[in-house]
C-alpha cells in the first residue's frame, strides 16, 4: 500500500532513472559507436549520428594492430587477482583482531591505518620508486601489485572489520569454551561465517585494484609484455595516426571479462553492503 | 566506540586464554598489514618530508632548509592552485553526494526492473578509471564528440567546439568526468544504507499521514545521515587526490586550468625532475588533507551524538 505509486509518479521515476542512466552509460555508448565506424569517418564534418558503412571490422583489427593486446588483457585481469588475494591475506586477520580483540594502541594503529586513505600513489611516487627499486621489483609484475596492496589494506580492514562485528559472539565463545585455540576459532568458526563479508570485500579489492593500476603500470613498469590494459591501449597511439576504432573497441572488449565477473558477483556486494549497513 | 567497550567487557568476563595473551595474539595478526604498510607507505612518506628540504634531481641532494617552502608560501600560483583545489573537492563532492543521493533514492523505489538499473549503474566503478576517460575524452572531442555534434545540431554552436581547450569549459568537463567516476559507488553506499532502514519507521509514518517527501526528509535522511557524512569524507579524499582523470583529459591545461595540488606534484616531480619542490608540494597536501580530516572527524562526531549513532 505505502509502496503504491500513482501512473504520474511512475513515468517521473523512469523518467528520473533514463536520465541518470543516459549520464552513467553515455561513454560506453560513444565508445561502442567510434568503434564501429571506419577511421576515415571519424573526421567528417559536420558531426554525423548515423553513417551506413558501420561495420565490426575494428574488432578484428585490433589484434594485428596492437599483437600484445591480449595480453595486456590478461596482465590486468591477473595483477588485479593477485592484488585482491594478497591484500585478503594481511586484512582477514587484522580486520579480525580489530573486531573482537582488546590490545595496546588498538585504536591509534587503527587510526594510523586508516590514515594510509589520504595518500594516493602519486604523492609518494619518488621515494616508492627507489623503494621498488632497492627491493630489485622494478619492471616486473610486482612493481604493479605491492604498492596497490599497500592502498587497499586499510579499505579492506575497514569494511571487513565492520562485517565481523556483526558476527554473534557466542559461537566463538562456544568453541572457546570447548578448549579451542585462538587461531583454530578464527579459522573454524569465523571465517566460514564471514564468508559473504570476504566476498564483498574481495570484490570492493578487486575493483579497486583493478581501476587503479594506471599510475603505477606507466611509473614502476617499462616491461611491454607485463603492463596492463589502460597502459597498453595507449599503443593504439602511433607515430602517424591514432586508430580511435580499434582503440575504443579493445577498450569494450578489454573490460567485458571483469564486466561478466562483477555480474555474477554484483547482488554480494549489494546484499553484503546492505548487512553492514543494518544496525543492531 | 560504544562496540569497543562491549567488547571490552565481554572478553574480560570470559576469561582470557593462559597460552596465549590476547594483546600478543592481536599484534600478531595486525604486525604482518603493519609493517607492509611501513615499508610501502610510511617510509616513502618520512622520505618525501626528508626530501622536501633538499635541492633534489637527477644530480644529487642538497640540504637546503625550508627554500622549497617558502617559494611555495610566496608564489601566487602556488595559491591560486591550492584554491583551485579545494574549488574542484567541493563541486565536485557536492554534486557527487546530490547524484548519488538521488541516483540511491531511485533505485530504491519498489519498481519492476530495478535490479537491472542496480547493475547499470555500476561500470564506471568497475572499469579502470583510465579507459573510462578514453571515452570522455572523445565525448569531448570537438569533431567526432556527440556532445559538440548536437550542440551543432541544435545550432547552439557554429563551429566543432573543443570542450577540453577552453580554461573554464575543461575545468567544468572534468568535474562532471570526476563525478561520473565517483557517482555510482556514493549511490551504492547510500542505496545499502537506506536499505536498512527499518520499514517499521515508514509504516508509522505512513499511518500518520505522512507523505513521501516528508518520510524521505524526516525519516530516510536522518537515518543514513552517518552513511552520508562518511561517505563524503571518503569521497572529499578522493576528490582531492584525483590525479588520472585530470592527467588523462588534459594534464593539467589549458594555461594551468585543470592543475589541481596532485597535478601541480605531479608534473614538478616527475615531469620536471625537481624531487625537492615536488616532495614541498606532497607534504602541503597531506598536511590540508591531514587539517581537513580532523576538522571533518570533529564534525562527524557531533553528528553521531545529534543522531545517537552508537
Amino acid at each position: 500500500m505505502m509502496d503504491r505509486y500513482t501512473k504520474l509518479q511512475m513515468v517521473g521515476i523512469y523518467v528520473c532513472i533514463a536520465v541518470f542512466l543516459t549520464f552513467i552509460l553515455l561513454p560506453f555508448f560513444e565508445m561502442f559507436m567510434a568503434s564501429l565506424r571506419p577511421l576515415e569517418h571519424l573526421f567528417r564534418s559536420p558531426y554525423q549520428f548515423w553513417s551506413d558503412d558501420f561495420s565490426f571490422d575494428a574488432y578484428k583489427q585490433m589484434w594485428v594492430t596492437v599483437p600484445l593486446l591480449g595480453r595486456y588483457i590478461f596482465n590486468s585481469i591477473y595483477i588485479s587477482f593477485m592484488v585482491t588475494g594478497l591484500t585478503m591475506i594481511f586484512v582477514v586477520p587484522a580486520a579480525y583482531a580489530y573486531a573482537r580483540l582488546q590490545f595496546p594502541f588498538k585504536n591509534l594503529s587503527l587510526g594510523l591505518f586508516l590514515g594510509v586513505n589520504m595518500f594516493t600513489g602519486a604523492v609518494l611516487l619518488i621515494p616508492l620508486y627507489r623503494v621498488l627499486r632497492t627491493m630489485g621489483l622494478l619492471n616486473t609484475y610486482w612493481a604493479m601489485i605491492v604498492p596497490g596492496v599497500a592502498f587497499l589494506i586499510p579499505t579492506g580492514i575497514w569494511l571487513l572489520r565492520s562485517y565481523l562485528e556483526k558476527i554473534p559472539r557466542e559461537l566463538e565463545e562456544a568453541a572457546f569454551v570447548d578448549g579451542a585455540s585462538r587461531l583454530y576459532t578464527l579459522r573454524r568458526v569465523v571465517l566460514p561465517l564471514a564468508v559473504p563479508g570476504l566476498i564483498v570485500v574481495g570484490v570492493a579489492v578487486f575493483i579497486g585494484a583493478y581501476a587503479q593500476q594506471f599510475l603505477f603500470a606507466i611509473t614502476f613498469n617499462q616491461t611491454r609484455e607485463l603492463q596492463p590494459l589502460p597502459a597498453g591501449l595507449y599503443e593504439f597511439i602511433g607515430y602517424q595516426s591514432v586508430t580511435w576504432n580499434e582503440m575504443m573497441a579493445a577498450a569494450l572488449v578489454g573490460v567485458l571479462p571483469v564486466m561478466v565477473i562483477f555480474l555474477f558477483l554484483q547482488k554480494y556486494l549489494v546484499a553484503g553492503l546492505t548487512a553492514g549497513a543494518v544496525k543492531e | 566506540m560504544a562496540d569497543v567497550m562491549h567488547a571490552e567487557e565481554s572478553s574480560t568476563a570470559k576469561g582470557v586464554r593462559k597460552a596465549l595473551p590476547e594483546s600478543v595474539f592481536a599484534w600478531l595478526l595486525v604486525g604482518p598489514a603493519m609493517i607492509f604498510i611501513a615499508v610501502i607507505v610510511a617510509w616513502p612518506l618520512a622520505e618525501t618530508i626528508r626530501l622536501s628540504f633538499m635541492e633534489a634531481g637527477l644530480g644529487g641532494e642538497t640540504f637546503v632548509g625550508l627554500a622549497n617552502y617558502e617559494e611555495l608560501v610566496e608564489s601566487r600560483k602556488f595559491h591560486q592552485t591550492i584554491v583551485r583545489t579545494f574549488y574542484w573537492m567541493f563541486l565536485s563532492v557536492a554534486l557527487k553526494l546530490v547524484l548519488g543521493l538521488i541516483g540511491a533514492t531511485l533505485l530504491n523505489a519498489a519498481i519492476p526492473g530495478r535490479a537491472l538499473f542496480r547493475v547499470l549503474v555500476m561500470p564506471p566503478w568497475v572499469i579502470p578509471i583510465a579507459i573510462g576517460c578514453i571515452g570522455w575524452l572523445w565525448l569531448y572531442n570537438g569533431y567526432f564528440g556527440v556532445l559538440s555534434g548536437v550542440m551543432m545540431h541544435l545550432g547552439i554552436t557554429d563551429a566543432p567546439f573543443e570542450f577540453l581547450a577552453h580554461k573554464q569549459s575543461a575545468f567544468y568537463s572534468a568535474i562532471v568526468t570526476d563525478v561520473w567516476v565517483g557517482v555510482p559507488m556514493v549511490t551504492l553506499f547510500f542505496l545499502a544504507a537506506m536499505q536498512g532502514v527499518s520499514r517499521d519507521l515508514y509504516e508509522a509514518a505512513w499511518v500518520d499521514g505522512a507523505g513521501r517527501w516528508y518520510r524521505f526528509r524526516r525519516i530516510t535522511i536522518p537515518q543514513i545521515m552517518p552513511v552520508i557524512v562518511s561517505m563524503s569524507l571518503l569521497s572529499a579524499i578522493f576528490t582531492f587526490n584525483s590525479f588520472e582523470i585530470i592527467w588523462i583529459l588534459t594534464e593539467g591545461g589549458p594555461r594551468g586550468a585543470t592543475t589541481t595540488l596532485i597535478v601541480d606534484t605531479y608534473k614538478t616531480a616527475i615531469g620536471n625532475y625537481k624531487f625537492g619542490e615536488g616532495s614541498a608540494r606532497a607534504v602541503i597536501i597531506v598536511l590540508l588533507l591531514g587539517l581537513f580530516s580532523l576538522a571533518y572527524l570533529f564534525f562527524l562526531n557531533k553528528v553521531n551524538k545529534k543522531y545517537g549513532v552508537k
